[in-house]
């Protein structure tokens, strides 16, 4: 065991690896060996610091100099100019998006300087692959609070003191949850984890998984100890394999050190976890389905009641978590539920953890006090919108949330507000989309999504999201008649009282969101037979400016369909029947003389 | 857990004592079905019905009912994929930041759609829902291989690395 002067914290998350982490940490332990320097310094690889965008990343502490787009060829600049003679390499730095003004130190860059991590709270601080350094960071402090000073129902009533609502969806009061599971008869009983994010453009569970499993693993042992259960299960996407791997490691440490297992720090308190894959498939984020789903079986939902808390899995009661929802125990139970209400609005507790991607510059993961404007999401800690374009909607909540337009930036984002907005929290997916996206062509892509991923159980959600997305396929043709947007009004109500599941229930949220706020895009689509951002491909045409054509011939020769004729210098025309719009010709002209539109 | 890929060829029988030793090590284990699935297919590459039956035999189950788990998850296959899989990543992020174009150039290099195979079982292509690595989008993922910030360009380069 060494003293280590300093601590080099290398970015392992997913995105950084994707870019090339993994040789950094090679080229950075090979330079620090060769300068002598291995007695002194360490390099840790942690788990997602969440700035995506900007990956590898990496800080130095104790100084917390902040190093951005680090490659296996700046290794040697740092190790011998900034690890042996001090000297920090300013060209790594982070570049403030609108002054181009260079930070050095990681407390003054924005987007961490506005978050509040609770969820994420070792997330990019430890390494997730040693328990020692979970241990050092307060790890399974909870769960021995929990088993030598407080009883079951003591634990219920810190969790329902909180305030701390589900993450992944409905937002329902997790000490309730536990309440109810906790009065239900049985001997049996099993607590589970529900790690299938589905929703498209969520990833915070897979980062907490990747980046700290163990927080993970201690929840459910308190939640175990707070019902009286000896089961967990996680059940977790396929797609997800890293995060699978090291929560596997995580499992196999916790045992060893047991932690799970038989007589739990010697209180008599059995436990045990399971890893459960999922096997692609949407609808398995729903309660009754994913339960379906670990009991081996095709994840079809069934109607509620009975609920979970009487019958869940294998027909016991259970409680079912998500992720980040569970995130948060350890901390309550240390810190008191008092310290977490202290956070957030009226109605909803605590933090919320953000997944930024689409249109925005810090592309990446936060965790903001529950309140916080989408502007300053969006703005002061996501940077804005990239390439000077403007910002056109924020998609929130995956399939069942929904779009909301750029006037509604400032009010303060809640479980209540959002869904007034005519969105959901969700599991917290946060796109930001600019002026080239079609909304309805966003309408369309998710209906297409719900469309592919209904389990087909009940009719409202298998037929009528069906014909829902036929009309808005016809919309982006532009065969779309004035009618049809009653229609789609009309089966949006409808199946969103009809359907069985949440899925099916939440389905037609994107497409109301949409109809609300940017009718006046759909009646173009239908009316004008015109899509403003370009994107619809059947309303789209190529045209040759004549003035700016030089006759280069080059956008003929690409034209994979010859729709392009011309003799050389002279300008060239397209023939809009042959044409199939495939954008070739645009991206080819070095001149500017194709137009779309 | 599972591996991915096989790093040399066993023959039939190996196979299936090898997944039969899988079955046997987790038999009390309680709904391990799925569970199962995922090992047969990382054996086999994908689940043709005979392996569908053996399983229904060592698991004492019905063959519909394996069946019908295998149909339900799209992540079951019950044709031979190429030797690698294209995931093309459809998730929110990357269609809006043009993960259709990196999927037409795909297509249109390959010859195959969508769950289709190229002729010399050299590649697959999959979509998927959301591979959770918005921050680089669009995303397409190659035998686990994750490839960030995708454009037509950088396409040819990364194939070319995969035989």
């Amino acid at each position: 065991m060494y003293n280590y002067r300093t601590h080099v914290l290398l970015c392992y998350g997913g995105a950084c690896i994707s870019s090339g982490a993994e040789s950094v940490k090679d080229a950075l332990k090979k330079e620090i060996k060769e300068v002598g320097l291995q007695n002194e310094i360490e390099v840790i690889t942690t788990g997602c610091m969440g700035i995506c965008e900007l990956g590898p990343v990496m800080i130095i502490y104790p100084e917390g100099v902040f190093y951005q787009k680090v490659n296996s060829g700046d290794a040697k600049e740092i190790v011998r100019e900034h690890l042996l003679k001090g000297r920090v390499v300013k060209r790594l730095f982070y570049k403030k998006a609108e002054t181009k003004e260079m930070v050095e130190m990681i407390k003054n860059i924005d987007f961490f300087k506005l978050q509040r991590k609770i969820a994420l709270r070792n997330c990019g601080v430890i390494n997730p692959l040693n328990i020692e350094e979970y241990i050092a960071a307060d790890g399974y402090m909870a769960i021995g609070k929990v088993l030598t000073e407080m009883t079951p129902q003591q634990v219920i009533e810190e969790v329902k003191k909180s305030g701390l609502r589900g993450r992944g969806g409905a937002g329902f009061p997790t000490g309730l949850k536990w309440q109810f599971t906790a009065a239900s008869k049985g001997d049996r009983k099993y607590v589970l984890c529900n790690a299938d994010e589905g929703d498209p453009g969520a990833f915070m569970d897979r980062s907490i998984l990747e980046g700290d499993p163990h927080s993970i693993i201690e929840a459910m042992m308190i939640c175990g100890y707070a019902i009286g259960s000896r089961q967990g299960y996680i059940y977790i996407r396929a797609e997800y394999p890293l995060a699978i791997e090291r929560l596997s490691i995580a499992i196999k440490q916790a045992r060893e050190n047991k932690l799970l297992g038989k007589n739990i720090l010697d209180t008599g308190f059995n436990f045990d976890i399971e890893i459960r894959m999922g096997a692609g498939a949407f609808v398995c984020g729903e309660e009754t389905a994913l339960m379906r789903s670990i009991e081996g079986k095709r994840g079809q939902p069934r109607p509620r009641p009975p609920y979970p808390a009487q019958k869940g899995v294998f027909e016991c009661p259970t409680v079912l978590n998500n992720v980040e929802t569970y995130a948060n125990i350890p901390y309550i139970i240390l810190k008191g539920g008092d310290d977490f209400a202290s956070v957030g609005t009226e109605k909803s507790k605590g933090t919320k953890v953000f997944a930024l991607a689409g249109d925005i510059s810090n592309n990446g993961l936060i965790e903001v006090p529950i309140g916080m404007s989408l502007r300053t999401i969006i703005y002061d800690i996501g940077g804005g919108v990239p390439n000077n374009k403007k910002l056109r909607a924020v998609q929130i909540g995956g399939p069942s949330g929904g779009c909301i337009p750029t006037q509604y930036l400032d009010v303060p984002i809640d479980y209540e507000s959002l869904k007034d907005l005519g969105a959901i929290m969700g599991s917290g997916g946060l796109i930001a989309m600019n002026e080239d996206t079609c909304m309805v062509d966003i309408a369309r892509y998710f209906m297409e999504f719900i469309q592919e991923e209904s389990c087909g159980k009940c009719t409202p959600c298998r037929e009528g999201t069906k014909i829902m997305l036929e009309i808005l396929n016809r919309i982006c043709e532009g065969k779309g008649k004035m009618e049809d947007l009653d229609t789609l009004e009309e089966l949006s109500t409808v199946i969103k009282d009809t359907a069985l599941c949440a899925l099916g229930q939440t389905a037609p949220n994107p497409i109301l969101s949409t109809l609300r706020y940017f009718k006046d895009e759909y009646i173009e689509h239908i009316k004008d037979k015109k899509c403003r951002a370009g994107v619809c491909k059947s309303l789209m045409k190529y045209e040759i400016n004549p003035e700016k054509c030089v006759g280069c011939g080059a956008c003929a020769r690409k034209c994979p369909v010859n729709a392009i004729t011309g003799e050389k210098k002279h300008a060239h025309i397209i023939d809009q029947e042959k044409c199939i719009k495939c954008g070739l010709c645009y991206s080819t002209c070095k001149f500017a003389a194709i137009t779309k539109g | 857990m599972t591996s991915i890929c096989n790093e040399k060829e066993l023959t039939d029988e190996q196979k299936y004592k090898q997944l039969k030793e899988f079955i046997n090590k987790n038999k009390d284990k309680e709904g391990y079905l799925i569970q199962v699935l995922h090992e047969a297919q990382s054996i086999f590459g994908y689940l043709p019905v005979e392996v569908q039956k053996f399983i229904a035999k060592e698991m004492n189950l019905s063959v519909s009912r394996i069946t019908g788990v295998v149909t339900f998850y799209s992540y079951f296959k019950t044709n031979p994929t190429g030797r690698h899989t294209i995931a093309i990543c459809l998730g929110t992020a990357c269609y809006v930041r043009g993960a259709k174009k990196v999927l037409e150039e795909l297509e249109e290099k390959l010859r195959i759609g969508i769950g289709q195979t190229t002729k010399d079982g050299r590649f697959s292509i999959n979509d998927q829902r959301c591979l959770g690595a918005c921050g680089l989008a669009p995303v397409i993922m190659i035998d686990g291989d994750v490839y960030g910030r995708m454009t037509a360009e950088k396409l040819n380069k990364i194939l070319e690395q995969y035989k």
